[in-house]
């Protein structure tokens, strides 16, 4: 199923919502102008654009395909009329420009309405062509395309607060890129071990610092963080700072490491905060803090008991990304059976909400869910083995400013909005 | 009976007896558990997609949860077969079960008693000199498709057996490193075919072998298991050839 979508992503002012799927497709999602005259539909988010992005490519050299899935799409700041956003499969990244067409010019001396040269002979006086309005109509153009950059598959792509250059990470290489060249990048971080054989850690996340061109993180899949700076060398394999929390020797299995595996990491809009996510849970680091984090929430520890089953059917491995709301008060992440937490730092209170056809007519308030772990169960109550696996929400966005979500449920895309700012219960 | 050394990580060596008796049943339910583990990993990173480079990330994940489990069963000395214990038929769905794996080691310093796995065959109990042609051909049965890969790595040397997953391991990084169409024909070259005694040709019992092989690959759900279970059926074709060389030979 190619429509599975692999990424959401909103623009900077959260006008724009952008998705990439597994078949290499990007829809941008506009959103409509509020206005008085129509209270129903203000707000609401349609189809701009839609167009194919990636397609699926072989190497030759080692036999093998490369798939077309969109891992990743950023934004670019918007500098002039018309909008930039990167997108990524596992190997090449590109720039796409989207532009709009509402105007087009009519009445020239030499052309007619088909654009055929006219007979001079029948040209008898001379017309200034004017603009006439027309059909609203979005043009997408690749503008660049930054290939041969990565042996292994990029995971991250990040724009640098300096508009001019951003990152792309792989399992062992992080890249430095100009927007403007692509024949060229230069390696900031390599952790490829000499011997292959030797190779127990990857690269699964990294972000530019929101405010700081020279700071970026990158996560490990042995749970640990790097804060690198880029004044301090050129290639940043000796980290800046270096987040860690200790193992909990009594919570100890087999499956210790591959659960602490960070899967998402991202700045607070303030700067001052990282966020991550691991299987079991999301968690809040300060930068001025690397023994562990200040705050860590459970997403769904009943999980913790089943996880030889999850291992055996590749659950264990499932990457879920996590979100801050704009003014960082709010976290939110994606777990199984289409639910989704999110976590209210001030008032410690969390919920459970499902994305799915039947909770979501339109205007339809949430219901909050809840799992049962055994012991008491209240009427709705979804106990621990009847959550369906193969539903899970890995990819979740927060408008930047506004209570707006967006939750990716495999091949469809909820959007909520939160139109009265009520408090979570 | 000797009772082989329980890893207790929180615990000093004076416990009450209960404890050590309960302590005592979960050894060898512990010791099958980790067993299948280690198997079902191995599994996992041999069953690579042919056509699309596999999760590096996944590999290698997978790839140091077996080396802390080889760490942890050289560090028990635990290379000798095991012995049944056949508490009933319990659940190969863990969802449903407990799985002892899933506990902290706090808890099985507890001694917690847990429903038996059982993944033996009668047959077996008792006797840790049966050659491979009895352990092939009684595991052959569709049920017990696990029962055969734990024999097969148990009945080994235990040096070899080291030395065999360290090989493997080390293949495996090579084959993701330089990823070729002759990868798995490069993994499965290396079995150690002394598991194939020449009886077990002659009497044809290789295709029992073959068979409860697949399916035990085809009981994990995994969802590659359409794939993985023609990649293997294939390459264990291939594997029957080499044999069939040897013995030729």
């Amino acid at each position: 199923p190619a429509d599975i979508i692999s990424t959401v992503e909103f623009n900077h002012t959260g006008e724009l919502l952008a998705t990439g799927d597994k078949g290499g497709r990007v829809v941008i999602f506009q959103r409509e102008p509020e206005s008085k005259n129509e209270p129903y539909n203000q707000g609401e988010y349609n189809v701009y654009s839609t167009f194919q992005s990636h397609e699926p490519e072989f190497d030759y050299l080692k036999s093998l395909e490369i798939e077309e899935k969109i891992n990743k799409i950023k934004w670019l700041p918007q500098q002039n009329a018309a909008h930039s956003l990167l997108s990524t499969n596992d190997k090449t990244i590109k720039l796409w420009k989207i532009t709009e067409r509402d105007k087009r010019p009519e009445g020239y001396n030499l052309k007619d309405e088909e654009g055929k040269l006219k007979d001079l002979s029948t040209v008898t006086s001379l017309q200034v062509p004017v603009l006439k309005p027309m059909d609203l109509m979005v043009e997408v153009t690749p503008r660049r395309i930054f290939a041969n950059g990565h042996t292994y598959h990029v995971n991250s792509i990040s724009v640098n607060s300096d508009c001019e250059t951003y990152m792309s990470a792989d399992d062992l290489r992080i890249n430095l890129w100009h927007l403007a060249i692509t024949d060229r990048s230069f390696n900031i971080v390599d952790i490829k071990p000499a011997n292959m054989e030797d190779l127990t850690e990857v690269i699964t996340a990294s972000e530019f610092h929101p405010h700081h061109c020279n700071l970026f993180v990158y996560s490990s899949s042995k749970g640990s963080l790097r804060l690198c700076d880029m004044r301090a060398s050129a290639l940043c394999d000796k980290h800046s700072k270096l987040f860690e929390e200790p193992e909990d020797p009594s919570n100890r299995s087999f499956f210790s490491e591959i659960i602490s595996s960070v899967s998402d990491v991202k700045f607070s809009h303030s700067g001052r905060y990282m966020l991550t996510r691991d299987y079991l849970t999301v968690k809040v680091w300060d930068l001025n803090m690397e023994t562990k984090p200040v705050e860590t929430y459970q997403v769904h520890d009943y999980l913790r008991s089943k996880l030889c089953s999850l291992y055996e059917n590749d659950c264990i491995f499932d990457k879920f990304e996590c979100a801050w709301n704009g003014s960082d008060s709010v976290i939110m992440t994606g777990a199984y059976n289409n639910f989704f937490r999110m976590f209210d730092r001030n008032t410690k209170r969390d919920v459970t909400l499902e994305a799915s056809r039947e909770s979501s007519k339109p205007r339809a308030i949430l219901k909050p869910r809840r799992v049962c772990v055994g012991g008491k169960r209240r009427k709705d109550d979804i106990s621990v083995d009847s959550l369906d696996f193969t539903k899970k929400i890995l990819h979740t966005a927060w408008h930047p400013t506004e209570n707006i979500i967006a939750i990716a449920a495999t091949n469809n895309l909820y959007i909520f909005q939160d139109k009265v700012n009520s408090e979570m219960h | 009976m000797f009772v082989r050394g329980l890893k207790r990580k929180c615990f000093d060596g004076e416990e009450d007896i209960e404890g050590t008796l309960a302590g005592i049943k979960a050894i060898p339910s512990y010791n099958l558990q980790r067993q299948s583990l280690l198997d079902m990993s191995l599994v996992k990173l041999q069953l690579c997609h042919m056509l699309v480079e596999p999760n590096l990330c996944r590999s290698v994940l997978i790839a140091n949860t077996v080396r802390q489990i080889q760490e942890e069963m050289t560090q028990d000395g635990t290379w000798q077969m095991i012995n049944t214990q056949s508490t009933g038929q319990a659940s190969l769905d863990c969802l449903v079960s407990t799985d002892i794996l899933c506990r902290s080691s706090r808890e099985q310093a507890e001694g917690k008693h847990v429903p038996g796995y059982s993944t033996f065959n009668k047959d077996f109990e008792g006797d840790q000199a049966q050659d491979s042609l009895e352990t092939m051909s009684t595991a052959s049965s569709v049920q017990a498709p696990r029962n055969l890969q734990n024999n097969v790595w148990e009945m080994e040397n235990p040096q070899e057996n080291k030395g065999n997953f360290q090989k493997s391991l080390d293949q495996i990084f090579e084959t993701l490193e330089n990823k070729s169409p002759n990868s798995v024909e490069d993994l499965f070259s290396e079995v150690d075919n002394s598991y194939y005694d020449l009886d077990t040709m002659l009497t044809g019992m290789m295709s029992n072998t073959k068979m409860g092989h697949c399916d035990g690959l085809e009981t994990f759900t995994s969802p590659t298991t359409a794939t993985s279970s023609s990649n293997c059926k294939s390459d264990l074709n291939e594997l029957d050839h080499i044999v069939e060389i040897l013995v030729e030979s």
